[in-house]
């Protein structure tokens, strides 16, 4: 299998889907012309032209609002928000409309359609350009939110999301753009949501991860293995729908447990998923699941200080290593 | 107005209007009452004294054109093809509702009318609409989107992001506002820098009009024109239909704002008897076949009370179905 970026990855699964299916169709800031602020786009509108390719003004929640009234009529955009930062602007149709549409009227109507928005810290954007909001959107039913972190998964994924009925929040991270890995070629392999998938299989401790943070794991996980000890890395890849279940087999297995969240500690989703191990895990628990989160704080411009609020590979070294002292 | 209204469309279709119109009427006034009963709760916006506007806007559209609405949009459902009693269920929170008892008096919605919903955060719908209208143009569908909204609607960021993505990307939208001069109890002159809404548009160069919402035939020509020049040009228009609301802006409002003469002026300016009255003048109708009307809506309404009561609530296993396909 050939070796390419994220970004490629997701470029292909874009240029795939819209030669399959003339219902598909694009729009964003920047992205037809200038090819994507961070070029996800690029070559799209070469091959598919100004009908399906389109820049947008820069009006959020009407790039969101326009894309569930097309996908009410029968198309299936994908809408691309520059960075998740934006999507705060466009909560109002997210929220207030997308995520409703269906269940208010009654399953009468289906909205095929795909929101992507880049995200996460650690580029030193600061406050405004490095937030990790993916709770706000598990917290809401009536929407799926796919969080890759490999490119083979980031195009199976993706492809996925398109051909999906359901509205799909999909969230990449910009740190990952550059990563490379295998990505099948073949346009009719995807990624299924709801599945979890162990990306190294260990009997010590389930480290659950997800997008960027999965990466991280995989190399604390590398770490540990030096010491003997064989960390399991489940990567969620959707955080709705949830499979929980994978992720408590692994930990009856392990017995014990490290969630690892890029976004704020307070309400973030490493609390659900502690949560849901609880429930599911109680008696197979040999310590208490451990967090590793981002600080609750707006994040900071300086280099020295936004280290300190994105968890880093030694933060879950640590964590692995006070979940594997703990004892109940 | 000068021009008859035989001129303007045949006997049976003017008759179906001032039908249109009392349904709506009797259906709002039985709300009310059902709200009062209990068997209605939460919101309840009622149209009384705007129907002129839904039903010379649906008579002047095609069948298949989308509309789209806000929250007091029972009348505009109704008129589109909505049964009564179904939308009647809905409100009563019953399975056997438009919706089936989820959506509620603000979210009617059914798509085999094109009746593309009733939304319930002011300014909500434009960018819908909007995309809807591409999805029509991108299919060559050759149907518009008719976007009505009230004149609360018209301060949102959404009214100009959406007046202005529909001129610029070319798209067959007609903003239809509907304004009955108060936002809630905010009068529209304390809430609009510019009070006289069509004229917002300039800034978009979409073309607009006023028009009166109180004249049934007046709203029909004028959203005929304007919704016709959508479809030519593939482009926006807006018709302001100036209108007013008999009743208060939801039932717990009892519209203390407004002044006796002002309600009483534009009770004098009701579009039911005034529109029936032309009928007997210009001898399309005798005055028993319009008792008749009336008598044949309160029929309807009564029926669609006895329905809605009667229909069975949803299962308990409803409240997880629907939120994903």
């Amino acid at each position: 299998m050939p070796e390419i970026t994220y970004r490629d990855a997701l470029n292909l699964a874009l240029k795939e889907e819209m030669r399959r299916d003339p219902s598909v169709v694009t729009w964003g800031e920047d992205v037809a012309f200038y090819e994507g602020s961070f070029k996800v786009t690029r070559g799209l509108l070469a091959e598919f032209g100004e009908g399906r390719v389109k820049d947008t003004p820069i009006s959020e929640n009407t790039i969101v609002g326009v894309a569930i009234g097309a996908a009410m009529g029968g198309l299936r955009p994908v809408a691309e928000l520059m960075t998740v930062n934006f999507a705060l602007l466009a909560m109002d149709q997210i929220i207030n409309h997308m995520t409703k549409i269906r269940y208010m009227f009654g399953g009468q109507v289906n909205l095929p359609m795909v929101i992507r928005a880049p995200g996460g810290g650690g580029s030193q954007l600061a406050a405004q350009h490095s937030q990790s909001l993916e709770t706000f959107f598990m917290h809401a039913p009536g929407m799926y939110v796919a969080v890759p972190a490999t490119p083979a998964d980031a195009k199976g994924l993706l492809k996925s999301a398109i051909r999906d009925n359901n509205p799909v929040m999909f969230l990449e991270h910009e740190l990952l753009y550059n990563s490379k890995g295998e990505v099948s070629d073949d346009p009719e392999l995807l990624v299924p949501f709801g599945k979890c998938e162990i990306k190294r299989p260990g009997k010590d401790v389930t480290i659950v991860a997800y997008s960027r943070m999965t990466i991280l794991a995989l190399a604390a996980a590398e770490e540990l293995a030096k010491e003997n000890i064989a960390c399991e890395v489940v990567d969620l890849r959707t955080l709705a729908p949830l499979d929980t279940e994978t992720f408590v087999q692994s930990v009856k297995k392990t017995g014990r447990a490290v969630v690892v969240e890029e976004c704020w500690r307070t309400c973030g989703l490493g609390a659900e998923i502690a949560t849901r191990i609880y429930d599911h895990c109680f008696d197979s628990l040999l310590s208490p699941v451990q967090r590793v989160s981002g600080l609750d704080v707006p994040m900071p411009y300086s280099r020295k200080l936004e280290k300190l609020c994105i968890p880093q590979v030694e933060d879950i070294i640590g964590a692995v290593k006070e979940v594997l002292s703990e004892k109940y | 107005m000068d021009t008859k209204l035989r001129a303007i469309l045949p006997d049976h279709d003017l008759l179906k209007m001032y039908e249109q119109m009392v349904l709506c009427r009797e259906f709002e006034e039985s709300c009310a009452e059902q709200y009062t009963k209990g068997h209605i709760t939460g919101f309840l916006h009622l149209y009384s004294g705007q129907e002129a506007v839904a039903v010379g806007s649906t008579r002047a559209l095609h069948k298949d054109d989308y509309i789209l609405s806000a929250y007091r949009e029972h009348a505009q459902a109704i008129v589109r093809g909505a049964e009564p009693k179904r939308v009647m269920a809905e409100l009563f929170g019953k399975a056997t509702g438009l919706c089936k008892g989820k959506g509620g008096s603000m979210h009617l919605f059914d798509p085999d009318l094109s009746f593309m919903g009733g939304y319930a955060i002011v300014g909500g719908q434009f960018p819908i609409a909007v995309g809807l209208a591409f999805a029509a143009k991108f299919r060559q569908e050759g149907r518009i989107a008719a976007c009505f909204f009230g004149d609360g609607a018209v301060n949102q960021g959404n009214f100009h992001e959406g007046l202005n993505w529909a001129r610029l990307w070319e798209l067959p939208v007609l903003f239809v506002c509907e304004n009955n001069l108060y936002g809630i109890g905010t009068e529209v002159h304390r809430s609009s820098a510019l009070a006289d809404i069509h004229k917002r548009t300039c800034g978009y160069e979409v073309p607009s009009t006023q028009v009166d919402g109180m004249d049934v035939m007046a709203v029909y020509q004028a959203i005929k024109y304007a919704a016709e020049w959508v479809r030519e040009h593939n482009s926006a228009y807006l018709v302001e239909a100036m209108t007013y609301r008999f009743r208060g802006h939801s039932m717990a409002d009892p519209g203390k704002y407004r002044s006796a003469a002002e309600l009483e002026l534009w009770k004098s300016r009701d579009p039911l008897p005034n529109f029936g009255k032309r009928l007997i003048e210009e001898e399309i109708a005798g005055q028993t076949q319009l008792d008749a009307i009336r008598k044949e809506a309160v029929a309807v309404v009564q029926e669609a009370v006895r329905f809605a009561e009667e229909s069975p609530w949803p299962e308990d296993a409803e409240v997880y179905n629907d939120i994903y396909v």
